[in-house]
């Protein structure tokens, strides 16, 4: 399996080589991260998947210097995590929409523009766009109580996506949604991507969104925290929803089920 | 609506019932006292009406509170010395502004205890004791104090106010402060907000309902204060002054009077107070 051609001559946005991240607790070291080696190119949609403590989120964590790895190295666009944090170098979706909720939509869309010193025009500009292009144009006045929890975690997107950043992490944002919404938002995010030309790491832990959005895929397993796979997805870019049928998407997504199964044995 | 007046008014009804006994059963030693000296004999009904009519009743009846109420406050003028509107707002001065120093030094306190780990330490085992000592074991001391140093009139009985409505500031506050998820904290990190980003657009605004709810507890609080802190001083003036004299010559009929309107005064401050919560979180989008 091979990537698009593309992607193979693209820089390296994100660079990790042996990284390890040790929490003291009180019954010992825990590995969350364990040697763990990685690149993502420019423009790549990266998915990490795996059982609960396999270090997914802490590794997107440490991208995005809200975790300090313990060993190796971690380069984000070249400089270290925490002076790409601060050259705002990445917009953060987390598990839940989080929108304040003193806050309209469109003024939470705004909060991360007011705090980077945007003025009044480009932020009223701004907010506009990326409503739109998450398909809440209209709904600025609206408070987040008024929408559906797609609609929030949409805004939460479009939050993310305010501020131009060249990478999109998200932290199994649509885990708390029903599977229709999240397929729906699943397509959202492929045609968001492919118009804004993103780099996006995705943590998720269902195995057909990660197949069905990504173009690598990386397998992880638990104690100590480690990647055990990478796959290259073989599908196009343009990606329907019932590509989900197709003989080469059931090929990855069995691929996906025999990493996780082999990173399970360790344990017993 | 008919729903609610209806019990309340029949607890209302219960309670003035269970009054006027308390008053006959409490009042009827001195009226036989009075009758037996006087060598007459009351029947009951004569004996019931003059527990209801005494000058200085242990246990004035309702509708005595009621008429003195209305002689001190309507038909009296307001610049009166025996004008309870004049006392009460005598009091409500140096309530409000208590209040107002009091949730200042709550907030302060507050900020300083969330964002300060030696004051996150160090104060709060502070603040709970201050609030073990008796106010009426320090407010004398306060007032002396600062009377010492050339303070008097309003200030000191503002500062036993603020004395007791700090602590529920400061404990709301912290609470408050704090209770924004980690979650929300780490998105702000992503932004790169600086510390006083973090507290203007996140901390602040989320501690809001906990601000109101602790001032509520808070302005009763400077109301018991102000009082207590007239009592000590001899003060001519306030309601705690009216509750001082009232004792002292047995005007038990005064003092009733001077608790029913501290206790208004207490029910209108906190219904104010959550009238501009209720303002000011529908406006946030809060409530």
């Amino acid at each position: 399996m091979t990537a698009p051609e593309a992607n193979q001559n693209a820089a390296s946005v994100i660079s990790a080589s042996d990284l390890s991240l040790t929490f003291q607790t009180g019954d010992g070291p825990v590995h969350a991260l364990k040697g763990v080696s990685l690149d993502i190119r420019k423009g790549d949609f990266v998915s990490f998947i795996g059982p609960s403590g396999c270090g997914k989120t802490t590794f997107l964590r440490c991208i995005a210097a809200l975790e300090r790895p313990t060993g190796g190295s971690l380069t984000v666009n070249g400089m270290t995590p925490d002076a790409a944090r601060r050259a705002r170098a990445y917009g953060y979706v987390f598990q839940a929409a989080g929108l304040y909720p003193w806050r309209t939509i469109g003024r939470n869309v705004s909060l991360p523009l007011e705090i980077m010193g945007f003025s009044r025009a480009e932020i009223e500009e701004r907010v506009a766009r990326v409503l739109a292009l998450v398909d809440l144009a209209g709904f600025e006045k609206k408070f987040p109580w008024q929408l559906s929890g797609g609609m929030q975690q949409r805004a939460s997107i479009a939050r993310a996506l305010a501020f131009d950043a060249d990478i999109l992490l998200m932290d199994e944002p649509f885990g708390a949604l029903d599977e229709i919404v999240r397929d729906h938002l699943n397509e959202q995010l492929l045609h968001l991507w492919a118009r804004t030309d993103k780099t996006i790491g995705f943590v998720t832990h269902s195995i057909p969104e990660a197949v069905y959005l990504s173009t690598r895929i990386v397998v992880m397993s638990p104690r100590p925290g480690r990647i055990t796979d990478v796959i290259d997805s073989p599908l196009p870019r343009e990606r329907p929803l019932d590509i989900r049928d197709t003989p080469e998407f059931l090929e990855v997504a069995h691929r996906v089920r025999e990493g996780l199964r082999a990173g399970h044995a360790y344990e017993d | 609506m008919r729903r609610t007046v209806l019990p309340v008014l029949a607890v209302l009804a219960a309670l003035l019932v269970i009054w006027y006994a308390g008053a006959v059963w409490l009042n009827a030693a001195w009226a036989q006292d009075r009758a037996t000296r006087a060598g007459v004999e009351l029947s009951l009904v004569e004996l019931v009406a003059d527990t209801w009519a005494q000058d200085k009743p242990k246990l004035p009846a309702p509708h005595q509170v009621a008429v003195e109420l209305w002689q001190t406050t309507v038909e009296q003028k307001i610049t009166s010395r025996r004008s309870l509107i004049h006392h009460s707002w005598v009091t409500l001065s140096a309530t409000l502004l208590g209040f107002g120093l009091g949730t200042a030094l709550g907030i302060a306190l507050a900020v300083g205890i969330v964002y300060n780990r030696v004051m996150d330490l160090s104060v709060m085992p502070w603040v709970i004791a201050s609030q073990t000592i008796p106010i009426l074991a320090i407010a004398p001391m306060i007032i002396v104090v600062l009377n010492a140093v050339g303070i008097s009139g309003l200030l000191p009985k503002a500062m036993i106010s603020m004395y007791l409505s700090f602590f529920p500031v400061v404990v709301g506050m912290v609470k408050g402060l704090r209770s924004p998820a980690v979650m929300q904290i780490d998105q702000m990190m992503t932004w790169n907000a600086s510390a006083a980003q973090m507290f203007w657009k996140l901390r602040l605004p989320s501690s809001m309902p906990y601000l109101f709810t602790s001032m509520k507890v808070a302005v009763a609080a400077s109301l018991v204060g102000a009082i207590v802190g007239e009592l000590p001083t001899g003060a001519v003036a306030g309601l705690g002054a009216r509750l001082l004299a009232g004792s002292y010559y047995g005007q038990t009929i005064q003092i009733w009077s001077a608790l029913f309107m501290a206790a208004a005064l207490a029910a209108g401050l906190v219904a104010l107070i959550g009238a501009v919560q209720r303002v000011v979180l529908r406006r946030m989008g809060m409530a």
